[in-house]
């Protein structure tokens, strides 16, 4: 796939189930966002084909995915609350109209990320954390088959890290698959199912989450060869072990 | 009472009323996409169309000269702010953008204007505003554009909300970003050209965005705030040329001026309940 010309990602493929848990990995420049970007259709491609679903991308097959976007802040320059900011996930595609259900589905959608009470404060006011929470449930809302956060733990305090890894633990528990881009699995390390590394827009990694600090992740590692992994001192970054 | 009896009082209240209503709508999408000075940018280039509406009046041999200057606004600002949205979506700086069209709207409205056979004063009463001036015509005008504002403005609220409060997201969703960013635009565009003749083009972003900044202090809803706006540049627009009826004032800068102090005082009194509710 490329954009404005240039090549970015290079047949890069995965599969999820229902309540599994995949991060996505690699550096800066990785093309992990972009590849999530490209899935949901935020960013425009001028080479290449997405499927997803067993089919070529389309806004009715995305309708089938929830997009969490990495985190600036979800306030925009006039206040708004909790309610109004997940109501907008109902909208879309030939949508652009709330549904008459919406006070239904906002409400349920809060609920699920346990943040119910905050529907009607400004969410410029809450926390990281909290915002984050709502804007999860903005991507919820929608009743996805798959959720796919992007960078979701950025700006989040620790203390919030752990309540938010604990209400997406919630939403695998009900079945929903969910695509995580994450620089460090921190807080999500025993939410993970699988791992998908990339790098200069390939996969490099595709199995078991990192379980160890190792060397998969330090710049300049040779993926392609096996190697003996370093003793315990060296390994001072977040790396990837299995079968190569 | 006998003064609202008066067809100019009449005409100017209607338009006053129909213009303070209209334009925060536009204004309040304008502050969530953090573009409050967009009217500035779109305002000068609307006095280029003004200019060149003279220009082709004069040319056409019109008795009144000015007989297209507001066409030839309405033209100029939606290709202004359709040029301002194509570079901002394009990763243009927007601020550049508007500065060029700021210095250059201005330039070119001099030119053409003087081109035309007029002279700067002609542009006076578009700059400040001329309210007093509004014929039946421009009443009708008026009335026709600000409904199309607020019929469009607060029917595609929930969809011009989400696009202007988080574009990535809006995107993902299927939601035809491109189209409603072009229509903020063009909504953005006729407000500066009806709300012209009120406060002139100096001033026609404060009349988008002084009742926003005034509303955002009294409510947390998106929603509420929006309402609550078109209520405040109501109620500053018919203050303002009301006082004007009795008082030798300029009612643009008045009715600025109005909005400026309730600012203030909106803010002041905020700050004290919530500093008064933090130490209680």
């Amino acid at each position: 796939m490329s954009l404005q010309g240039t090549e970015i990602l290079h047949g890069v493929s995965l599969q999820t189930a229902p309540g599994e848990v995949v991060a996505l990995m690699g550096g800066n420049g990785s093309g992990k966002s972009t590849f999530v970007r490209a899935i949901v259709g935020a960013v425009p491609h001028d080479g290449g084909t997405i499927a997803m679903f067993g089919e070529e991308a389309t806004p009715n097959s995305r309708k089938r995915i929830g997009y969490v976007p990495q985190r600036v802040s979800a306030a925009g320059g006039v206040s708004a609350t909790a309610h109004e900011v997940v109501a907008s996930g109902l909208l879309g595609h030939r949508a652009l109209r709330p549904p008459r259900d919406t006070a239904a589905r906002v409400r349920e959608a809060l609920s699920a990320l346990s943040v119910e009470d905050l529907a009607k404060h400004d969410v410029s006011r809450l926390s990281g954390g909290q915002q984050q929470r709502i804007l999860i449930a903005r991507a919820l809302v929608r009743n996805p088959e798959l959720l796919i956060l992007d960078e979701p733990m950025a700006g989040v305090d620790l203390h919030s890290q752990v309540a938010l890894a604990h209400a997406l633990g919630h939403l695998k528990e009900h079945g929903v698959a969910l695509l995580i881009v994450v620089h460090e699995l921190g807080s999500l390390t025993r939410l993970i199912d699988r791992a998908v590394v990339l790098e200069h827009g390939c996969v490099t990694h595709m199995g078991e989450p990192p379980h160890d600090l190792g060397v998969h992740a330090l710049p300049g590692h040779d993926h392609e060869h096996a190697h003996e992994d370093p003793p315990p001192a060296a390994r001072n970054t977040l790396g990837l072990e299995g079968p190569r | 009472m006998s003064i609202l009896t008066d067809p100019l009082v009449q005409r100017m209240l209607l338009v006053g009323l129909l213009v303070g209503m209209a334009a925060p709508i536009v204004g309040t999408y304008l502050v969530q996409r953090r573009m409050a000075l967009l009217g500035d940018g779109v305002g000068h280039v609307a006095l280029a169309g003004v200019a060149a509406g003279w220009l082709a009046g004069s040319a056409a041999g019109f008795a009144q000269r000015d007989a297209l200057a507001v066409p030839g606004a309405v033209i100029f600002a939606i290709a202004g702010a359709v040029i301002i949205e194509r570079m901002r979506s394009k990763g243009e700086a927007a601020d550049v953008v508007m500065a060029i069209l700021f210095y250059g709207g201005i330039a070119t409205g001099v030119l053409l204007i003087g081109m035309a056979g007029g002279s700067n004063a002609n542009l006076l009463g578009y700059l400040f505003g001329s309210i007093s001036t509004v014929t039946w015509t421009d009443v009708w005008i008026t009335t026709g554009l600000a409904l199309a504002i607020v019929a469009i403005g607060l029917g595609f609220k929930s969809a011009l909300f989400a696009v202007t409060h988080d574009q990535e997201f809006a995107r993902s969703t299927g939601l035809p970003v491109g189209v409603l960013n072009l229509v903020v635009a063009v909504l953005a565009a006729v407000t500066i050209t009806v709300a012209m003749r009120v406060v002139g083009v100096l001033l026609v972003s404060a009349l988008m965005i002084l009742p926003v900044a005034i509303a955002q202090h009294l409510t947390r809803s998106f929603s509420r705030t929006m309402y609550l706006a078109m209520g405040i540049g109501a109620v500053l627009t018919l203050a303002g040329v009301s006082i004007t009826l009795t008082q030798n004032l300029q009612p643009g800068a008045l009715i600025v001026v109005l909005g400026v102090l309730a600012y203030i005082a909106t803010t002041a009194v905020t700050s004290q309940l919530r500093r008064g509710r933090t130490a209680s």
